[in-house]
């Protein structure tokens, strides 16, 4: 299982990074969201995974042996809420500058050069 | 210790308050009036931790390691004074020159939840806690420069946004990395691990260079610097003094944290790096910065050559060093706000950045030549204002420990700040003003248009006259950062 998703996570990167590179700003946030998900599984996964024991501890609150690390869990909860909010933001980026200029194209982004 | 959150809590307080608030004129007293709170809140927590050790809250409770702990040590405490002394300008400046549009009053928010994101990165002491600061951060600084909603910022918006975005998700990655490995996020018990652990910890290093690209991302490092030039001149001049003053501080905060207190590790590989890297910072910046003719821009560069002088403390690794590089964090904050500023009056009062269309203000104006003077001098390193001691802090510490290289380039690059100062000094200045530009704008600036750089300039020069007290201050912190043990046993007791 870890080796599978290790794989998967290499994939999201490798198609995130080869979306940053293409032109389009669209494309650019569609890599942007890939990365972001394959660092969130990175985080995941740091721990390592343990199959079918939540991290309870048993009724008199000593803990079970083996649980999963609940910690990593928490993280990627604020990691992923964070990447939402951050991408909210890039497409309402988006639209706005394309309301205002009509391109998508990254190419075109010259203009604060010419000041 | 209710005194260690206050510098979270009161931005948090005023982001509401302002949220509700109907006039401009109230939002611009509660500005003014939050600042000097923090002003006040930060000058006693220095003082407290100058006296009795460093302040230490743990978040609901949880003792450390196992919850968020926040702890103002003596390094944050100054990065915090020095900080809010900015903030404290920034907020008198904007009342005027800030554009009194239907954006005006949302600046204010988001003016105050960019302070909440610096001084939360500056005060806790759990990495994860860190990059969610960081995250506040530059939420706040994708809205602020973007404010305006012209071509030009949301361009500029779009090129700041790409490369911080990519820098974030290495930050959490190399974060996730290393509570992989050592199973703790906390500051203090992954220093305690780190130390005690015998044999070779090249395990660590994945996350040290995932931690070391983001980091150097946000502090604008030799080659991750693009999007800094390429963003910082678009927005309101308000906004990029606040930027220039603090968000790449706070990366070279992080990174001085980072690799003092547990990272290095490696010390030969990570020192030969950083110091190339600074090297290739100083010089690549200070080239750039010469050729450029707007205003603004110059300035831009700049960032990134000073940012060099920053990191250098940190290679050259002594208790001296990390001294001058706290010493020269310090000085280049408010120097370059002030620079910064001055800029600002300029354009207000000629409309323009480009240095080509400006001159003859040193006749028309001599109290702005003479407010541009001070910190322009103080960044180039001219005796007896601060950037001459720290620069003099910097270069003995390097060339008593050996590494002449690095030093000798920033011997140089010193030579090429001060010909870019003199540039624009020169262009803008002295030079009669060129005759088809017609100087049309009948603006006189006030005592208030002033009031924000006569603050900062005059914190330089005391800086310069009491170096020897600002010194001991800083080699205090120095010692602190380099010995982590009072560090260790105040969060973990």
């Amino acid at each position: 299982m870890e080796i599978l998703l290790a794989i998967l996570i290499g994939s999201l990167y490798t198609a995130g990074v080869y979306m940053l590179l293409r032109r389009s700003i669209l494309k650019f946030i569609i890599g942007i969201i890939f990365i972001s998900n394959a660092t969130n599984l990175l985080v995941f996964m740091s721990s390592g995974l343990v199959k079918g024991n939540p991290p309870f501890t048993a009724p008199d609150g000593t803990p079970l042996e083996q649980t999963a690390d609940p910690l990593n869990q928490a993280l990627v909860l604020t990691a992923i809420v964070i990447g939402l909010g951050v991408v909210a933001y890039t497409l309402a980026l988006k639209y706005k500058f394309f309301e205002l200029t009509k391109t998508d194209d990254l190419d075109e982004l010259k203009q604060t050069e010419e000041v | 210790m209710i005194l260690t959150t206050l510098p979270i809590l009161i931005p948090l307080v005023l982001i509401i308050v302002l949220m509700f608030s109907k006039s401009s004129i109230f939002s611009e007293v509660v500005t003014i009036i939050g600042t000097f709170t923090l002003l006040a809140v930060s000058l006693i927590a220095t003082i407290y931790v100058n006296n009795n050790g460093l302040l230490v809250a743990y978040i609901g409770g949880w003792q450390a390691p196992y919850g968020i702990t926040l702890v103002i040590d003596h390094f944050s405490s100054i990065l915090l004074l020095t900080t809010s002394i900015i903030l404290v300008s920034i907020s008198i400046y904007a009342l005027k020159y800030f554009p009194k549009t239907s954006q005006y009053k949302r600046f204010y928010i988001f003016f105050f939840t960019l302070t909440m994101g610096i001084n939360g990165a500056f005060i806790t002491g759990d990495i994860f806690n860190l990059y969610v600061w960081f995250e506040v951060m530059l939420l706040s600084s994708f809205v602020l420069i973007t404010f305006g909603n012209q071509k030009q910022q949301l361009q500029g918006g779009i090129k700041y946004l790409a490369m911080n975005l990519v820098g974030s998700l290495f930050l959490l990655a190399g974060i996730g990395l290393i509570y992989g490995k050592t199973g703790t996020l906390n500051i203090a018990k992954l220093a305690e691990i780190i130390g005690n652990y015998e044999g070779e910890i090249f395990w660590l290093n994945t996350s040290g260079i995932l931690i070391f690209i983001a980091f150097g991302i946000k502090a604008a490092l030799f080659p991750l610097f693009y999007w800094l030039p390429a963003s910082y001149h678009t927005p309101n001049i308000t906004i990029t003094s606040l930027f220039a003053g603090i968000l790449t501080k706070v990366g070279v905060y992080a990174l001085v944290r980072f690799f003092t207190l547990f990272l290095a590790i490696d010390q030969e590989f990570w020192q030969n790096l950083i110091l190339t890297i600074a090297g290739l910072t100083m010089l690549s910046g200070g080239m750039a910065a010469s050729t450029q003719y707007d205003n603004r821009k110059i300035l831009s560069y700049h960032i990134i050559s000073q940012i060099g002088y920053m990191i250098m403390g940190l290679g050259i690794f002594t208790t001296l060093s990390i001294a001058g590089a706290i010493f020269f964090i310090m000085h280049n904050m408010i120097a370059k706000t002030n620079v910064f500023l001055t800029a600002g009056m300029i354009d207000k009062i000629k409309g323009t950045y480009n240095l080509k269309n400006l001159g003859g203000l040193y006749k028309s104006n001599p109290l702005m030549a003479f407010l541009f003077i001070i910190p322009a001098f103080a960044l180039a390193g001219i005796p007896q204002l601060s950037g001459f001691f720290a620069k003099f802090i910097l270069i003995k510490a390097g060339f008593e420990d050996g590494h002449y290289i690095t030093t000798s380039v920033a011997l140089f690059t010193g030579l090429l700040t001060l010909y870019s100062m003199i540039k624009i000094w020169n262009e803008a200045f002295l030079k009669k003003a060129p005759e088809h530009v017609s100087d049309n704008k009948n603006i006189k600036l006030t005592f208030k248009d002033y009031l924000p750089s006569v603050i900062l300039g005059s914190i330089s020069i005391l800086m310069g006259i009491f170096a020897s007290e600002v010194f001991d201050f800083v080699h205090h912190a120095a010692e602190s950062l380099m010995d982590n043990a009072t560090y260790i046993k105040s969060v973990l007791k």
